[in-house]
């Protein structure tokens, strides 16, 4: 079972696919989720804490927004994780809690950076584009390591 | 929900794209489980928050009543937290929910690919928009001279 860190990283389409496919999808929400459930991390109403943007030092320069950083203390570890990429561009909709366009831009650019396979492709607009995009999207899992042992998520 | 053993608690986002299976088909699925977990009907489906190895039983469940048109994700915050929850934040969509939305309208398009995926459909040779090179454009700007 391989690790597929997504982008949009909180993208229910593809964490469903990946999960779909047999693979383990690396998506923000359960980051997100160690971060709010975690007793003395949380820091409301914000979800990360002041330790978040010095963490991010790892991936972006100091005189980096402290926002990017934040948030690239989240998704950095992610992209380390991963053993294979799916990139989905031409999102109009990734703002709001995917915000920061630069972190977005430095994201995609992480993940291209490492050696492993990746996938790029763009949503779909059209049911054609969306044959293509499910077919790629399955070739391309299903090129990946097959599973080992049973699979803990059940969507399937 | 119970503060202690957090770490296996998690909640599901069940979104329903489908034409024999409603939301509240989806929940009543989990209402007739005995398991110890809880559930929030939804304008697009369901959260269901609590134990790992229960939610994942149930969302199987769920998923296997029209498996190619009901998605699934994990959701970080758990429903009604006051942090998300439009309730207590003055109205208004709650964050997160604009993308949620989108990809909601693009799940029936998913749902029929799936279908077809499954059925060994072939693929059709699609054209691609391509972006205006800069040389057409210049033949385009000359030539209206």
């Amino acid at each position: 079972m391989a690790k597929v860190i997504i982008y949009p990283t909180n993208s229910l389409i593809l964490s469903d696919l990946v999960q779909r496919f047999g693979h383990t999808p690396i998506a923000m929400m359960e980051k997100i989720k160690e971060k709010v459930t975690t007793v003395g991390v949380d820091s409301p109403p914000m979800n990360i804490t002041a330790e978040e943007p010095k963490h991010g030092l790892k991936y972006a320069a100091v005189e980096v927004p402290a926002g990017v950083r934040g948030r690239m203390a989240i998704v950095g570890p992610m992209i380390e994780e991963a053993e294979a990429g799916i990139i989905v561009g031409e999102s109009p909709m990734a703002f709001g809690c995917m915000g920061c366009a630069r972190t977005n831009e430095l994201t995609k650019y992480l993940i291209r950076s490492r050696e492993m396979p990746i996938l790029e492709l763009e949503f779909p607009q059209t049911d054609d584009e969306g044959q293509e995009f499910v077919y790629k999207i399955a070739e391309f899992l299903e090129s990946l390591p097959e599973s080992e042992g049973d699979s803990e998520e059940a969507t399937e | 929900m119970s503060e202690e053993n957090n770490d296996d608690v998690i909640t599901k986002l069940v979104v329903t794209s489908s034409d024999s299976v409603l939301p509240i088909d989806a929940a009543m699925k989990i209402y007739e489980s005995s398991t110890d977990i809880v559930i929030k009907e939804t304008c697009f489906g369901t959260m269901v928050t609590g134990p790992r190895e229960a939610v994942n039983k149930v969302v199987k469940e769920i998923v296997d009543l029209d498996k190619n048109h009901i998605f699934v994700k994990e959701r970080g915050f758990p429903p009604g937290d006051d942090r998300r929850c439009r309730a207590s934040r003055g109205g208004g969509s709650r964050p997160g929910f604009y993308f949620l939305k989108e990809e909601a309208m693009m799940l029936p398009m998913i749902g029929k690919a799936l279908d077809k995926y499954d059925e060994h459909v072939p693929l059709k040779d699609t054209e691609h928009k391509k972006k205006l090179g800069v040389k057409d454009l210049r033949d385009i700007v000359e030539s209206s001279l």
